[in-house]
């Protein structure tokens, strides 16, 4: 490629490369995030690669192929890239091509020639043909060479990993720019929208997916993403939920054919099971029933039958409630409370389930959004999340050079100090010795920071005391008959995400203690109804440099506290 | 991160009293120790984090600095508009007789002409629709004419239609480059002088985009193209512009087609004259073309070559089969007078032969007689005789030339009717030894 090195002829997109589905998008030229459907409309491509006679079929045309020529079609090749074979899980591949020991690496033994001679195929130049398709795909849909990607991987991908992935996507004429991490990709889609505001929030990202779960605690400060806990799951899986689906029909089969054998151990006969339980699965996210139909299914008997949302939720109930265990395990393992969390966004093809959104919206406090397609009307579809956010960052960095990229993401750059307590103001309330603390900064925001409050003066104006402090997180659970508002004991105030949920029977708050006071500033001679603004800078030397000023006023108050060491006051 | 700002509407605690500090400012602790994470390298607020860490800026710094980017940013896209002067003259024009003007000149972008973008027209109006708005002027305190805006107006009109921009773009006397003249060509740069001319008229090709006249570098197969292209140049110059007005009242029909009629036998008529100046013009430059000169008699030189080659090499081939002939005649030749010679010698020795054989059989012969034809003592019967002679002469039919000789030999050493006899007898015995004779076939010399 003759364009690789120049930032100026790159075209980049997008990619989602997924165990079981990849996507493709591109940024338009108004910076909205498009996902590019292949040449057979799929938009969520899925990733299997199929060889009949020696032609070479891709996505969903390859998918159909498991039914009839399934030791030639290759499928769940992702994970198993720059691995050792005895480290990979090949069970998702038991009805497709095996992996096998080839050299240092896996390899399928698949007859991808016209020939009558089983080849095989490393599963590098697997991933090489299959990102070729998808350059096809995006170049066709684009009218332009694609010659550059950004792409995203789980955030377990190890180095070797990404060393594979980049350079299979070498060999089918991408420069991979960047490799980002799925859950932060997403973050990224629903921050990127133009209604979107930059807030402090911390959300988790459950991307349910076909062969694995992950979940990831992402603590977003002003728009700069930190992970803060990650948990991976290959048990609880979308076709996981396809097996339940499998079982359910498969039984129902046997009652009505008794004499038939079972379709599950008839290899025809599973995998048009799992294709229809698959389809079937989608249709219940949209309906609240669905058809299944499928055509000799074993012994030449013909199968219709139908299943209702409820049905289904009953059966997956296990898988669901897993699910949600799963996320909230994710955030203990963060140390936080569900309270912290101000967003849950489910990724992945299995977040369109309507019962697992509802059951995760359940396992969280009311203040804590769910973003999923069944309880929001504004969410991103949960399958395009991760391409989005890949298209957007290469919209962002596709004019940078290549090295410019790498020193921007090099640990040198990435690693920083991170707050590990709140500061804030002590506010008054009824309480006049401590006041109620207020966060300006939270907890986890990524030094340097620079932030300004603008804080309301008593009615009557006059002189006031300003004083900044770290705060500690408490989560208060109080008994459901004690009124909370008459709460003394401890300052209760709202942080700003965090809503009133004084109505509600059980209750679980959050709020802060005081941990140590930092400083202590006065202004003097506020107006009437005048306002206060506080803006503090803390450096990544945990030094504090903070101006108090009243607003419209002139002059004010400067105050630097020097990091770690006692404090010395200077003007 | 800009400035991220909370509003807090709780109040503040009112100061207490006796709180005093030096300058109103007293530290008291200070941060507890923070965790260190990996932020992730994605989104534009990372951009900005990793601009300020490497380049060690502090927020408002950066805020400066980025700021300034982008103001210049907004002075390079104005610093490609510098106007042009405008002629007094052209500002005294009236909007009627606008078919007179200079579009391109009333918009100040005379430098583009036929290759001034859409755009660039666009932002051409609009200075000059604010330096030359009838308001304005009439702000300023002068008249209110507005004719010269009329002017613009309409000269945006024809020039952002595309139809009419052509129409006008076809009879644009400024922007025709006139052809050198011969001698001007001799003097000048060929491919300066004339490539300008062509630049020119290819705007009006439909076919683009139109092949460079090159330089003298440029190959044969370039030239050819060129000129090809040129002799089959597909135009879509029109001369509408030009059109008298047709009368628009519906009194006078006749009249109204007369003047239809006029436009469009005028229109033909300097359609074709065009046609024939591109083709003059087309034939002047490759008269004065030196490459084509070059071509031909590098050409010719070509063919020269190869003729003379040819004819040298038949010349060649003559000369060698004559040679060829003359040797084999020669050959034939000696050939036959060795024959000759070989045969004559053969006789003579044949006739020799001969000679001595009957020679040698005289002998023989004799030497029967001297051995007194085998018989003892004392005269030979005739019977006897003639046995004798029989037998010998069987012998000398049985012998060939050179066992004649040795008999011969033998026999002249031989002294003495028996030793003579004894001669004939071992030849005899030698002869039924080799089973030429049957034993006892001889009589006289048993």
């Amino acid at each position: 490629m003759s364009a690789e090195n120049d930032p100026a002829q790159r075209v980049a997109i997008g990619i989602s490369f997924g165990n079981s589905y990849s996507s493709i998008g591109y940024t338009t030229g108004e910076g909205r995030a498009e996902v590019i459907a292949n040449e057979d409309g799929d938009r969520q491509i899925p990733s299997i690669l199929s060889y009949v006679e020696g032609e070479e079929l891709h996505g969903g045309q390859a998918k159909t192929q498991f039914v009839r020529n399934a030791k030639n079609t290759v499928a769940y090749f992702r994970d198993f890239l720059g691995q050792e074979f005895k480290s990979i899980d090949a069970t998702p591949c038991h009805e497709s091509a095996h992996p096998l020991e080839h050299e240092s690496t896996i390899a399928f033994k698949v007859r991808d020639s016209a020939e009558d001679k089983e080849n095989e195929v490393t599963v590098s130049d697997v991933t090489t043909r299959h990102l070729k398709r998808l350059r096809n795909s995006a170049a066709y849909y684009l009218g332009k060479e694609v010659n550059a990607a950004v792409v995203t991987v789980p955030t377990n991908f190890s180095n070797a990993q990404k060393e594979a992935l980049n350079k299979a996507a070498k060999e089918a004429g991408i420069e991979v720019l960047q490799f980002i991490n799925e859950p932060v990709a997403a973050v990224l889609a629903y921050d990127a929208r133009p209604e979107a505001k930059l807030a402090d929030k911390i959300v988790v990202v459950a991307d349910l997916g076909g062969t694995r779960s992950d979940v990831a605690v992402v603590a977003s400060r002003g728009g700069i993403y930190s992970i803060l806990a990650t948990l991976h799951d290959y048990e609880v899986t979308g076709l996981k939920l396809d097996q339940v689906l499998i079982d359910y029909f498969a039984k129902e089969f046997l009652k009505k054919h008794k004499s038939a054998g079972d379709p599950r151990e008839d290899a025809r006969g599973l995998a048009k099971l799992k294709l229809e339980c698959e389809a079937v699965k989608k249709a219940l996210s949209i309906g609240t029933s669905a058809n299944f139909s499928v055509e000799s299914l074993v012994g030449g008997i013909d199968y219709t039958a139908t299943i209702n949302r409820t049905r289904y939720d009953l059966l997956g109930n296990k898988l669901f409630s897993a699910f949600s265990r799963l996320v909230l395990h994710a955030v203990e393992k963060a140390q936080l409370d569900p309270l912290d969390i101000t967003e849950v966004i489910l990724a992945g093809g299995n977040a369109h389930t309507p019962k697992i959104a509802s059951t995760i919206q359940n396992a969280f406090p009311e203040t804590t959004t769910v973003l999923a397609p069944s309880t929001s009307t504004t969410a991103i579809n949960p399958s395009e999340l991760s391409v989005r956010g890949a298209s957007i960052q290469a919209s962002l960095i596709q004019e940078f050079e290549l090295e410019d990229i790498t020193q921007s993401s090099h640990p040198v750059v990435t690693v920083t100090p991170h707050l590990s307590h709140a500061v804030g103001v002590l506010c008054i309330s009824g309480d006049e010795t401590n006041g109620v603390f207020h966060a300006i900064v939270d907890a986890e925001t990524p030094l340097p920071v620079r932030r300004t409050a603008i804080i309301s003066t008593p009615r009557e104006g006059g002189d006031v005391l300003i004083k900044l402090a770290e705060g500690l997180r408490h989560i208060k659970v109080t008994k459901p008959e004690a009124k909370p508002k008459k709460e003394k004991d401890e300052d209760d105030s709202d942080d700003s995400d965090d809503d009133e949920s004084d109505e509600e029977e059980e209750l679980r708050e959050k709020t802060w203690k005081v941990n140590n006071v930092l400083s202590e500033a006065a202004i003097k001679g506020v107006k009437k109804g005048g306002k206060v603004e506080v803006q503090i800078n803390i450096g990544v030397d945990l030094g504090v440099n903070a101006i108090y000023r009243e607003v419209g006023g002139k002059g004010g108050v400067r105050g630097i506290i020097a990091g770690g060491k006692a404090a010395n006051g200077s003007a | 991160m800009a400035s991220a700002s909370v509003q807090i509407n709780l109040p503040l605690p009112v100061l207490p009293a006796g709180w005093t500090a030096e300058k109103d400012f007293k530290p008291i602790g200070s941060l507890s120790h923070a965790t260190d994470r990996n932020i992730e390298p994605v989104g534009p607020h990372f951009l900005a984090h990793a601009r300020r860490k490497r380049h060690k800026r502090t927020f408002s710094e950066d805020d400066r600095i980025q700021a300034q980017a982008n103001v210049k940013k907004i002075e390079d896209d104005d610093e490609g508009e510098i106007s042009e002067p405008e002629d007094p003259l052209m500002l005294q024009r009236e909007a009627k007789d606008w078919k007179g003007q200079d579009h391109y000149a009333v918009l100040g972008i005379t430098r583009y002409r036929w290759r001034a973008t859409e755009d660039q027209i666009k932002r051409a109006h609009r200075r000059k629709v604010l330096k030359h708005h009838p308001d304005k002027k009439a702000a300023k305190g002068g008249t209110e004419d507005d004719q010269f805006f009329k002017c613009i107006q309409k000269a945006t009109e024809v020039l952002l239609d595309p139809v009419k921009r052509r129409q006008f773009d076809s009879v644009d006397e400024a922007a025709e480059v006139e052809p050198p003249t011969k001698s001007e060509t001799k003097k000048g740069n060929f491919y300066k002088l004339w490539g300008k001319v062509f630049e020119a008229e290819g705007r009006f090709s439909r076919q683009q985009p139109v092949p460079k006249l090159g330089n003298e570098k440029s190959s044969k197969e370039e030239v050819e193209n060129f000129y090809n292209f040129w002799y089959s140049f597909d135009s879509w110059r029109t001369f509408e512009y030009l059109d008298e007005d047709v009368p628009d009242d519906n009194e006078n029909r006749d009249q109204k087609r007369h003047v239809e009629r006029k436009n469009q036998n005028a229109r033909r008529k300097k359609k074709t004259e065009d046609t024939a100046r591109l083709r003059k013009l087309v034939d002047d430059a490759l008269a004065l073309d030196e490459r084509i000169k070059l071509f031909r008699q590098q050409e010719n030189a070509h063919k020269n070559k190869r003729r003379l080659e040819k004819e040298a090499e038949q010349k060649r081939l003559a000369e060698e089969a004559a040679k060829a002939k003359e040797e084999e005649a020669r050959l034939q030749a000696e050939k036959e007078a060795a024959e000759k010679a070989s045969k004559a010698d053969s006789k003579k020795a044949k006739e020799a032969a001969k000679n001595a054989a009957k020679k040698n059989k005289r002998v023989i012969r004799g030497a029967v007689k001297d051995a007194n034809y085998f018989h003892g003592a004392g005269d030979a019967p005739a019977s006897q005789i003639d046995s004798a002679l029989n037998d010998v002469d069987v012998i000398i039919a049985k012998l060939d030339n050179e066992e004649i000789a040795a008999l011969t030999a033998k026999l002249s050493g031989a002294k003495g009717p028996d030793a003579i006899k004894q001669v004939y007898q071992e030849e005899v015995k030698q002869l039924i030894g080799a089973g030429k004779l049957k034993e006892g076939e001889l009589k006289s010399l048993s």
